[in-house]
């Protein structure tokens, strides 16, 4: 949306073509879940991202997936995905040990309205693994800090044990004009944060609404929600963006999986502006 | 200029079979096969059904003799031009193990010349759309890439209709208009008419030495193709077809069509702009080796819209509702062309004989004039 | 705290946005503020439901007794309410409210705040407008909870 990307076919490699690449490193970060870097050819399209685009990230004989990058897009010795393990494939990536390899296309897909947002506060609002996806924009917002007001992270899981990143959501928190609040559904004794549905935290956000940008990833009935509240809020639709998620087999438009409406996710998102989204995400079964 | 209109006898024409041989290209015509007529490589133009015509209904598909013994006295078939330019199935990518790591490539798809001897104007016109979607968006089919830059269409104009047929309504047919290299019009099987419709088509018209057809002739086809244009029972008004299946949504229709709807996706298959298509990845039994292969998919199965905890459309209301209106209102908004050309085929080949244009008109006939002119207006 | 510090602070409380002076005042002669320490209880579940409190700072979590631990199924904050099973009658606390962090509240006597409610009925009107949207939103957001939609196999249901 924000910006005009040099796909990979116009980079002069097919779209469908993967181009395999190391594993550097696998980190765990919850009970399921795992960050996996990966070192792509040296000066490689397949490293220049914009902030919530995601890859094609293929294991030998497995399968290929759409995975969203959730490092620093200004770092491009290294990709970064977090990976929920729910899946044969997603098995698989996770499994890989530093030194082996599998495969990837991309970058796919639209960004965060990063160029949209300048001059404005930034809510991000996350849901479970849906914060991956908006860690680039976190670290973009962070990176160029005086093009950005205020920097709210709103961010529910489903219980502490599934919280990601929790050390850097922790630090974000502690920096100036800032606010990174998180909240679970289930909560034991020892957890002292919140409990409760991640828009109960909106009360918490000190922004005017006017001039705020928000970005929201997660399951698509809390982003229904969200943005129900964040209207209700004062946000005007225009300025809420949302990452949707269909089964996405190709990437780039040919496999038809992701259409949803009028959109194929895959291509013209998965980033949308809410106003196009608003009409479809109430239609069941759409 | 106007362009130079030959007149060829059945001799001539197979001497433009020869020159298209002469060519190198591999020559695709409809043949007979398993009781229907479906598109092979011809070695000759004894290999097209001449004296054989087809019947067509819902549900319904019948060869016939044809007492005139015409050559293209019939009209669409099980399979399209699709089945060769975006084949059913194509290993796209393999990869190979190599020292703890993998190499991985796909193949540059070798280019085939292929002519395709008796293409429909429905068909050439779901051969734009294909272009439109697989060659002329963000990014290029490479498969389908190939195989268009090498084909050459000879097509056919439709001098009559099959009861399925309603090209007239989509201004798919029945005359074919463009993408053709050259198109015929059977006046009888002794007697036709041949256009070039490019400079690879002309040049291949010029190498036979053909005389120049009497102008008129033109005319009599104009009339002829107007004649079956007139004498079609089916129509689809594509004008208001994105605005009614936006305002129809939960119309109790879909309830009815679900209820005879078996989910089977002949109707995908069949179609010749369906272009979905899923991967399935392949391993030698030593698990050195490994391949993706791409296969035609149809959004009628269970699985098409999985996402990890269920698939968005489970029901097979939602499934026919999504192929209806991705072909005749979505399509439009995403390629700016119809996803249906009026062909017809899904019409035939679903086994419960549910038909495409029954089912918009049954929306549109209860969809209230002013509602619709009320959601145009809004630029909906 | 005076009457009018109490006034203040509740017109503040985004519980009694938009209420009208007489109402406000009504509501203040009711209230009187409290404070708790981190890990006190403010109440246990099957207690008689006696105060109904607007916390004005802190986080309080709802717990729930499972054997042999507590689970958290809400937290409240600043701007929330916490008790309002106390406007009702002979119903006892259906959850054990513990301060995570030093709490600061406004606290009614759910009796008296009936007693005034029961004598002027636009007024128990209005305070029972206010209970119901309080009711409404901790309904959705459990519901939401029930749903689990951060679950690995998606929302339940599928």
């Amino acid at each position: 949306m924000s910006l005009i990307l040099e796909t990979p076919a116009a980079a002069g490699r097919p779209a469908m073509q993967p181009v395999a690449a190391r594993v550097a490193s696998i980190i765990k970060e919850t009970h399921d879940t795992f960050t996996l870097t990966i070192e792509p050819p040296e000066g490689d399209p397949v490293a220049y991202f914009q902030p919530g685009q995601f890859s094609m990230l293929y294991d030998f004989g497995v399968g290929e997936l759409p995975i969203s990058i959730s490092g620093d897009p200004e770092r491009r010795e290294h990709l970064t995905y977090t990976i929920r393990s729910v899946g044969q494939v997603t098995y698989q990536l996770v499994t890989r040990k530093p030194g082996e390899s599998i495969a990837i296309r991309g970058p796919f897909g639209s960004s965060w309205p990063m160029k949209e947002a300048r001059g404005k506060s930034v809510l991000i609002i996350a849901g479970g693994i849906g914060l991956a996806p908006l860690r680039p924009a976190i670290y973009h917002v962070l990176r160029h800090r005086g093009d950005y007001n205020r920097l709210v992270v709103l961010y529910g899981g489903r219980s502490p044990r599934d919280l990601l990143y929790r050390k850097e959501f922790a630090a974000w928190g502690m920096l100036p004009d800032t606010q990174a609040l998180c909240t679970v559904d289930y909560g034991g004794v020892s957890w002292r944060g919140y409990v409760g549905v991640v828009t109960t935290l909106l009360r918490h956000v000190r922004m005017q609404p006017t001039e705020t940008i928000a970005m929201l990833c997660g399951p698509e009935i809390m982003m229904r929600y969200a943005t129900r509240e964040l209207e209700s809020r004062g946000l005007p639709p225009s300025q809420i963006y949302l990452s949707m998620e269909r089964n996405m087999k190709c990437a780039v438009g040919f496999c038809g999986h992701c259409q949803m409406g009028p959109y194929f996710v895959c291509k013209d998102g998965p980033v949308f502006p809410y106003t196009k989204m608003k009409p479809y995400m109430d239609l069941y079964e759409l | 200029m106007r362009k130079k209109l030959y007149r060829l006898d059945r001799a001539g024409l197979s001497s433009l079979f020869d020159v298209l041989k002469q060519e190198g290209y591999l020559v695709y015509g409809p043949t007979l096969c398993d009781h229907a007529i479906q598109w092979l490589p011809l070695s000759s133009l004894d290999d097209l059904p001449a004296g054989w015509t087809t019947s067509t209904a819902p549900a319904t598909y019948r060869l016939l003799r044809d007492s005139a013994g015409s050559l293209f006295h019939y009209w669409t078939g099980p399979d399209s031009l699709k089945k060769v330019l975006h084949p059913a199935r194509a290993c796209i990518t393999h990869a190979e193990r190599d020292n703890g790591s993998f190499r991985i490539w796909n193949e540059t798809p070798q280019p085939v010349k292929r002519a395709f001897f008796g293409t429909r104007a429905c068909d050439l016109a779901a051969v734009t759309a294909l272009d439109r979607v697989l060659l002329q968006d963000r990014f290029e089919d490479d498969i389908y890439k190939a195989n268009r830059a090498a084909a050459f269409f000879v097509a056919v104009h439709c001098t009559s209709s099959a009861p399925t047929c309603f090209c007239a309504s989509t201004g798919t047919g029945p005359q074919a208009r463009s993408c053709f290299d050259i198109a015929l019009h059977e006046r009888s099987p002794q007697e036709y008419l041949a256009e070039p419709g490019s400079a690879s088509g002309s040049a291949a018209l010029e190498k036979l030495a053909a005389p120049l057809a009497p102008p008129e002739w033109a005319k009599e086809l104009a009339e002829s193709c107007t004649h079956a244009a007139a004498a079609q029972q089916r129509r689809i008004d594509l004008n208001t077809a994105p605005v009614v299946i936006s305002l129809n949504f939960d119309h109790p229709r879909w309830d009815h069509v679900a209820k005879r709807c078996l989910s089977c996706g002949n109707c995908t298959s069949v179609c010749p702009t369906c272009f979905c298509v899923n991967f399935e990845d392949h391993t030698s039994l030593d698990l050195q080796q490994a391949e993706r292969l791409r296969l035609w998919d149809s959004c009628f199965s269970q699985n098409f819209t999985y996402i990890h905890g269920g698939s968005i459309r489970l029901s097979p209301k939602s499934r026919y509702r999504h192929w209806l209106s991705h072909k005749l209102a979505r399509w439009q908004e995403q390629f700016g062309t119809s996803g249906c050309v009026g062909c017809g085929r899904c019409i035939a080949w679903c086994p419960a004989g549910i038909d495409i244009t029954e089912e918009i008109a049954a929306l549109q006939t209860t969809t209230h004039a002013a509602a619709m002119t009320g959601v145009s207006n809004h630029g909906n | 705290m005076a009457t009018s510090q109490v006034t203040a602070a509740l017109a503040a409380h985004p519980f009694l946005e938009g209420l009208n002076p007489n109402h406000l005042e009504k509501l203040a002669q009711l209230a009187f503020e409290v404070t708790f320490e981190p890990d006190q209880i403010i109440f246990r579940e099957g207690d008689p439901s006696s105060f109904f409190y607007l916390i004005t700072s802190g986080k309080v979590a709802l717990e729930i007794a499972a054997p042999g631990r507590f689970i958290t199924i809400q937290t409240l904050t600043e701007g929330d309410e916490l008790g309002w099973s106390s406007l009702l009658e002979q119903v006892n606390k259906q959850f054990r409210a513990r301060c995570i962090d030093p709490v600061r509240a406004l606290a009614f006597d759910g009796p008296r705040v009936i007693a005034a409610c029961e004598e002027d009925h636009e007024f128990g009107y209005m305070v029972l407008r206010k209970i119901l949207a309080i009711v409404a939103d901790r309904l959705t957001a459990t519901r939401l909870q029930v749903v689990d939609v951060y679950s690995a196999k998606g929302a339940h249901g599928k």
